[in-house]
């Protein structure tokens, strides 16, 4: 099957509709596929991975600790959009400190998150096969 | 189709995946094996634990190949390869060794 660079642009926060948990959902199954798959953070979507989420009184399932898991699906590339994280007071320390491992770095782990300016995604955006908006 | 064991009755989906999967208990999973016919082995325990806490920390079934690569990285390169875990389940280890221990089926699996 031939690889196709595919993004996921995610722009809601977490919990307040579906589409945060759908879209990791399709990321999961893209990656099983091993497709190069990259995901975007843009607008409230960067909520997603901010640290110490609790879903204690809403009665939903805490997800967030499955972004952890991307790196074990060679999914390594998590861009942030720098203007989206600055426009709520956030910064990279706000985040969940996601990371992969280097099998042929001797498993060193490796920072996923690359935080990029609005005009560097668009051409990162540009660089894609495939676009889908969450 | 429900299953009992420790006297309790478990439910469970169409494909035989518990649907609580806070009420696993380590006698599920020799219960739902035994209807498969497939004995558990020491070795089988060690998959069925390693996906427990796989999921625990990451709320998650891992995907076939996820899995092969942590089991490599946990027990050693000698079990993480699928023939090994293959042999252990041969219905396969996503499929089969998640529903022992009380996952859901892994996300991308069909």
């Amino acid at each position: 099957m031939a690889t196709k660079k595919f993004m996921f642009i995610n722009r809601k926060a977490p919990y307040g509709t579906v589409y945060a948990l759908e879209s990791l959902e399709v990321v999961l199954i893209g990656a099983a596929f091993e497709q190069d798959v990259s995901l975007a953070f843009i607008g409230d979507g960067v909520y997603q991975i901010a640290k110490g989420q609790s879903t204690d009184g809403i009665g939903m399932k805490n997800f967030s600790p499955t972004y952890k898991a991307l790196g074990d699906y060679e999914i390594t590339k998590l861009y942030v959009e720098k203007e989206s994280l600055e426009a709520r007071g956030l910064t990279l320390d706000d985040l969940m400190p996601l990371v992969w491992e280097d099998e042929d770095d001797d498993y060193a782990e490796k920072p996923s998150i690359r935080l990029v300016s609005s005009a560097e995604l668009a051409e990162v955006f540009d660089d894609q096969d495939v676009v889908l908006s969450f | 189709m429900p299953f009992e064991a420790n006297g309790k009755t478990f439910e469970t989906d169409e494909e035989g995946y518990m649907v609580d999967l806070g009420s696993w208990e380590p006698e599920c999973a020799t219960v739902m094996a035994g209807l498969e016919d497939q004995p558990l082995t020491e070795a089988h325990w060690e998959v069925l634990n390693f996906l427990r806490e796989y999921y625990d920390e990451y709320q998650i079934a891992p995907a076939v190949r996820v899995l092969t690569k942590a089991i490599g990285k946990k027990l050693g390169k000698d079990k993480g390869n699928s023939k090994y875990l293959y042999e252990l389940f041969p219905y396969g280890p996503g499929k089969q060794a998640c529903k022992y221990a009380g996952l859901p089926k892994p996300t991308g699996c069909v």
